[in-house]
């Protein structure tokens, strides 16, 4: 009996252990003081949009994409999370971030203090992020006002709350930290459109389906599913979704929020073109030129409504 | 009486008359009819009038963002006709939405509209107002650029809160 004691403790203890060491989160880039000069927070202002963090940053229910006061839910089917302040408040925002910090947050998705963030952050996306953009970015939330105040805490069951767990699902499903390089066997145009795409854009992360674990269904990439809060449904983006689209249609639809037939880019969409819509004009070609040179994939069957 | 019913010319001359030149006038009275009849249903709709109307604004903006994609030349009288339609929206829309219509006709109306209808409204009236703007505004290719976008840029705004999505 005294064996068997001892023997399941081993087990446990150990299992712990192999747990603990295999879901320790792990920095991306550390503090560097070559990377907090020269951050330039014009150019910081374009990633901020293209990389649509005002779409769940912004203070609910007011129009300013400046005021990062935070605190809109976002359904899911593992519980609520509350975008948290990224204003540049001292205590209740990000104004004490290094460049470092928000590199580790947005290419690993760990925070200041070590702990794992959940995905409903898109750093699988922003993993692929240019340290220069980071720098940059992180001189224009500086100039962001301050707005007091944090948002609640996420509201997730067990085992979701245990924050710990995210380094296994990070394991299985997040890619690692590495600045997407240009293909130079393409186009500049079509290397931006994809940076914008796969990286800063975050388009994949709600015109993908996902699997039951939350990660995303890579055969089916852009080729739409179901909204992550279950709502609705996000359309296909390959060629096959796209069909009958040019070029000038994407980047108009980017840019007026129209479709071709005149219908308006409504839910979440909305907030994206708004977004987009601040960015140069070449920035949107080069969108829609990556996007028509996806391979047409066939997304999950749409159910019927 | 007898003789005339079965007489056969009578019907041979009503034959001749069935020509389809002939049936035109009779068409088009029937077409009035029935585009009428719509209309006045229509009227007791107001989930099929808000339809219309949306509609009417979406296929009037096809022109205009030729334009702005750069495949047709600038051309003024689209560009009103596309104003004039998100005006008479603006100004109709508001009336649209009484409460007993927030469901049937394959309505996309989200519930939050009654909820705000205040708001709801006044984006509405923005609307009516920036299309009126334009309209006094918009001359030429520069003015047609300069104040056209920001308006479709602004449906986005109601679609995102107000339009059920699925």
């Amino acid at each position: 009996m005294r064996r068997f004691v001892v023997a399941a403790l081993v087990v446990f203890v150990g299992g712990f252990v192999a747990f603990w060491a295999l879901t320790v989160p792990r920095a991306a880039v550390s503090a560097d003081a070559a990377l907090e000069r020269d951050g330039d927070a014009a150019r910081g202002r374009a990633v901020f949009f293209a990389g649509g963090c005002a779409s769940c940053h912004m203070t609910p229910k007011q129009d300013d994409p400046l005021r990062l006061g935070g605190g809109l839910e976002l359904k899911s089917p593992f519980g609520s999370f509350y975008a948290p302040n990224i204003s540049s408040h001292p205590a209740d925002g990000i104004g004490r971030w290094r460049v470092a910090d928000l590199a580790n947050a947005m290419l690993a998705g760990v925070s200041p203090a070590g702990s794992h963030y959940y995905p409903s952050f898109p750093f699988t996306s922003y993993a692929g992020v240019r340290l220069e953009d980071v720098r940059d970015l992180m001189a224009f939330l500086r100039t962001v006002p301050a707005v007091e105040g944090r948002a609640r805490d996420h509201d997730l069951p067990f085992p979701f709350n245990l924050r710990r767990t995210l380094g296994l699902w990070k394991a299985m499903f997040a890619p690692a930290a590495a600045p997407l390089r240009d293909d130079p066997a393409r186009t500049p145009e079509w290397n931006r459109g994809r940076y914008l795409v796969e990286t800063l854009g975050h388009c994949a992360e709600c015109h993908s389906p996902r699997n039951a674990l939350g990660g995303l269904v890579a055969a089916q990439r852009f080729a739409g599913g179901p909204e992550p809060d279950g709502q609705g449904w996000t359309p296909n983006i390959t060629p096959l979704g796209l069909k009958g689209w040019t070029k000038g249609d994407i980047a108009y639809a980017l840019d007026a929020g129209l479709t071709p037939e005149g219908d308006s880019l409504g839910a979440s969409m909305a907030a994206v073109v708004r977004n987009i819509a601040q960015l140069p004009k070449e920035d949107r070609a080069a969108i829609a030129e990556y996007l028509l040179s996806l391979p047409a994939r066939e997304g999950p069957p749409r159910p019927r409504k | 009486m007898t003789s005339q019913m079965t007489s056969p010319t009578p019907v041979s001359r009503a034959r001749r008359a069935r020509s389809p030149l002939a049936l035109a006038p009779l068409a088009l009275a029937a077409a009035a009819i029935f585009v009428g009849a719509g209309a006045a249903l229509a009227q007791n709709d107001p989930i099929a009038q808000r339809k219309a109307l949306m509609k009417a604004v979406g296929d009037s903006t096809r022109a205009p963002a030729a334009m702005l994609k750069g495949e047709q030349p600038f051309d003024l009288v689209p560009v009103q006709a596309a104003l004039r339609a998100m005006q008479a929206a603006g100004k109709q829309m508001p009336g649209l939405f009484p409460d007993d219509t927030k469901t049937g006709g394959d309505t996309a109306a989200a519930a939050k509209i009654w909820e705000n209808k205040a708001d709801f409204n006044a984006k509405w009236a923005k609307f009516e107002a920036d299309s009126t703007a334009a309209l006094a505004r918009v001359t030429d290719d520069a003015s047609f650029k300069a104040s056209y976008p920001d308006i479709v840029r602004s449906c986005g705004g109601c679609h995102q809160d107000y339009r059920v999505r699925r």
